[in-house]
């Protein structure tokens, strides 16, 4: 039977994860809490809006209302990246060689290893930024579509285009697939491995109620899980053509709770569910078994992320009731 | 386990107006009055609000169309990130004010408190209120759409500047803000000053308190609506009997009787004249409807006309209901709700506004007038 440690911060927590075997738990106003030996705090920002997990290495990257752009090691330290004055960064990501991708406006930025900053102009809002999982290479959500650019070289970006304001993106782990969440309650994909001048291949990814937040590949990317109905949605993308043509699973399925976060395991064909009123569950893509994790809590469940080990998943809420569920009990 | 109560909605205030209307001077009156609230405001550049307060949050104006085939579904995406950020931390302020820039239609913005369902839950659009400047206003009209937009969008309207015209100026550009929008509620001003409390906090959107706040609600002559010294309030049939794209004449009674201006297209009235008045307003007045027809009436409406519905506002009194019914919309997007119950002696009619642009007057009338109840 899984064992809940809670965690009880103030406020909203936007996000958690782990570094190791220490869970880090993120407020919005700027604390990061982590759980060694003892609660922690590192104070990070004067309003923290993003935070995530650079995997490989090994630390938090957050953006503020300070403008700040932070870097947070496994013992807490924090390390300044980036500064843009009096501006918000709600978009940060993590590339390879040390990498950082943020954003405020209409520009994207990225920060190498030695401190040097890519800027890439985009004529509309940059809602999101994802790096590829091979060659440094990023992609930008932004109205109508996305675009691709590579860092180190300069020249015309890969538009991808598709009507409507486009909020979110991420790459499938095996680079084939690139996945952008929408204003419009929908998702929308596109084949990248075409051959050069082949058409264009959409994939409309829509039947949702609402806006889709939260997004997560299972292992090795066969499955795409998402937020944003009272059910995981979860599109298959094993195929050639990504999920083209076939229904999704849906797992957990509650009456009238909206999914409002998902977590894929690391290993097992399994995702973690955080729902509006704080639930927590895992299900399985294979037979759709459910097992509860958590009992509904104060505030809709924000962030969830599993250990390594996949044996820990640690889960943070709106209201700030936070915990570390041990699923082996 | 507890269930936390649903926190009530912080309310935003839209300001709008022309560069140099007197925004700034506005919100820094906001921000330093002793009214003991705490506001934050998003604008689009932090310009000359000299103000230190950690809550003024810059943002570039976005505007996203809807993907839903409705073209005149828009939202501000930068404001949905903003909100969403501010909401986190909520005991931070009471309320949210929006500055747009000058040239801003401010229709995404209030759209984006419809259209957004995370936006919408937690915060409350509480009134757009638009700035004027006296001396300008002619001339805004003439060279831009938008100056005319934002009056015609907005529940509260402030003319400022009014110590740079002379009275019958002033009585002027009152009317014809008057004919652009005859529901809003407007305040003459120097400097943009104001009892904070007549812009602040009006629940213009909220259908609760919208009309309980207005209870002369299409009645040009109660208090509220501050007319000239000189002015002859003969503004009940305003709306009602002219059918032609000039709609500011009937309120240029210094000049003109309004008997003799219909389908008149130009016309010279001295000092300012101002004839690039496009939008107009129908008002609407009924007996007791038959629901029946007159919801499928609304929905056809803002369906076929909703691009060029700015606003629409009204009460309604059903057949055999014992409640008003309030409704209200921007473009294509209608809510009603009822209200509280008629009292005694209240006359039991229906009245509904529309401001808007290129509407059939005739055929609004007609149809509005079929949907009422059968009488007995």
């Amino acid at each position: 039977m899984p064992t809940v440690a809670p965690l009880d911060l103030d406020g909203h927590v936007v996000a958690a994860a782990f570094l190791g075997d220490v869970p880090f738990f993120a407020t919005a106003s700027g604390a990061i809490h982590r759980l060694d030996h003892g609660e922690k705090v590192t104070e990070a920002h004067d309003g923290l809006l993003a935070c995530i997990r650079d995997e490989a290495s090994g630390t938090l990257i957050t953006g503020g209302e300070d403008g700040k752009v932070q870097r947070i090691a496994a013992d807490g330290t924090a390390t300044l990246l980036a500064e843009v004055p009096r501006k918000w960064i709600s978009i940060v990501a993590a590339g390879p060689q040390g990498a950082v991708g943020f954003a405020e406006g209409r520009t994207a930025r990225v920060r190498l290893a030695d401190g040097t900053i890519k800027e890439f102009a985009e004529s509309r809002s940059v809602e999101g930024i994802a790096f590829a999982p091979k060659g440094l290479r990023i992609g930008v959500a932004r109205y109508n579509g996305a675009s691709l650019h590579w860092v180190a070289m300069a020249g015309q970006p890969v538009d991808l285009e598709w009507k409507g304001a486009h909020t979110g993106i991420t790459f499938s782990p095996d680079g084939r697939f690139v996945v952008t969440s929408m204003q419009e309650n929908a998702l929308h994909g596109w084949k990248l491995d075409t051959k050069p001048g082949a058409e264009t291949r959409h994939m409309r990814m829509t039947g949702y109620p609402a806006k889709v937040k939260s997004l997560s590949w299972s292992v090795k990317g066969k499955w795409l899980a998402s937020s944003g109905a009272p059910a995981a949605i979860v599109w298959p993308f094993s195929a050639k053509d990504g999920p083209m043509g076939k229904p999704p699973l849906e797992l957990g399925t509650r009456a009238d709770v909206m999914v409002t976060c998902v977590a894929c395991h690391p290993a097992e064909e399994v995702v973690a569910i955080g729902y509006s009123d704080g639930m927590v569950l895992a299900a399985r893509f294979a037979d759709s078994r459910e097992v509860l994790l958590r009992r509904p809590g104060k505030g809709a469940v924000t962030s969830l992320a599993w250990s390594g080990n996949g044996k820990l998943l640690a889960f943070a809420s709106e209201a700030g009731d936070c915990g570390v569920i041990d699923l082996a009990g | 386990m507890t269930e936390t109560a649903l926190p009530k909605p912080i309310p935003v205030t839209v300001l709008t107006g022309y560069l140099g209307a007197g925004k700034t001077t506005l919100l820094n009156r906001i921000l330093t009055d002793n009214h003991g609230k705490k506001y934050a405001v998003i604008v689009n550049e932090f310009g000359e609000i000299g103000i230190d307060n950690d809550l003024i949050v810059e943002s570039d104006e976005e505007i996203y169309e809807m993907n839903n085939g409705c073209i005149c579904c828009t939202v501000r995406g930068d404001l949905i990130r903003v909100v969403e950020g501010l909401m986190r931390r909520p005991g931070r302020f009471d309320a949210i004010i929006v500055e747009t820039t000058g040239l801003a239609d401010p229709v995404p913005v209030a759209q984006t408190f419809f259209m957004d369902d995370d936006v919408r839950q937690k915060t409350e659009l509480d009134a757009v209120v638009a700035l004027v400047d006296a001396k300008h206003l002619p001339l805004r009209l003439k060279d831009s759409r938008e100056a005319e937009d934002q009056i015609a969008f907005a529940d509260v309207v402030l003319i400022n500047k009014t110590d740079l015209v002379s009275p019958e100026e002033l009585a002027r550009i009152e009317a014809t803000v008057r004919v652009i929008n005859p529901s809003a509620r407007i305040h003459r001003t120097t400097r943009s000053e104001i009892d904070l409390s007549k812009v602040l906090d009006q629940g213009a959107f909220n259908l609760e308190r919208a009309l309980e706040n207005d209870p002369h609600f299409l009645d040009h002559d109660h208090p509220d609506h501050v007319c000239g010294p000189d002015c002859g309030h003969d503004h009940h049939h305003h709306g009602h009997d002219h059918d032609h794209d000039h709609h500011h004449h009937d309120h240029d009674h210094h000049h003109h009787d309004h008997d003799h201006d219909h389908d008149h297209h130009h016309h010279d009235h001295g000092v300012s004249p101002i004839h690039d008045v496009t939008v107009q307003s129908i008002s609407l007045r009924g007996g007791e409807m038959n629901p029946d027809r007159f919801f499928p009436w609304i929905q056809k409406i803002t369906q076929t006309d909703g691009p060029n519905i700015l606003r629409l506002k009204g009460i309604i009194a059903f057949a055999g209901d014992d409640e008003r019914y309030v409704v209200q919309g921007v473009h294509m997007i209608v809510e009603g709700d009822h209200q509280r119950a008629w009292k005694d002696g209240e006359t039991r009619e229906s009245r509904l506004v529309f401001i808007g642009r290129d509407l059939d007057r005739e055929k609004i009338e007609r149809t509005f007038k079929a949907c009422e109840a059968q009488k007995a």
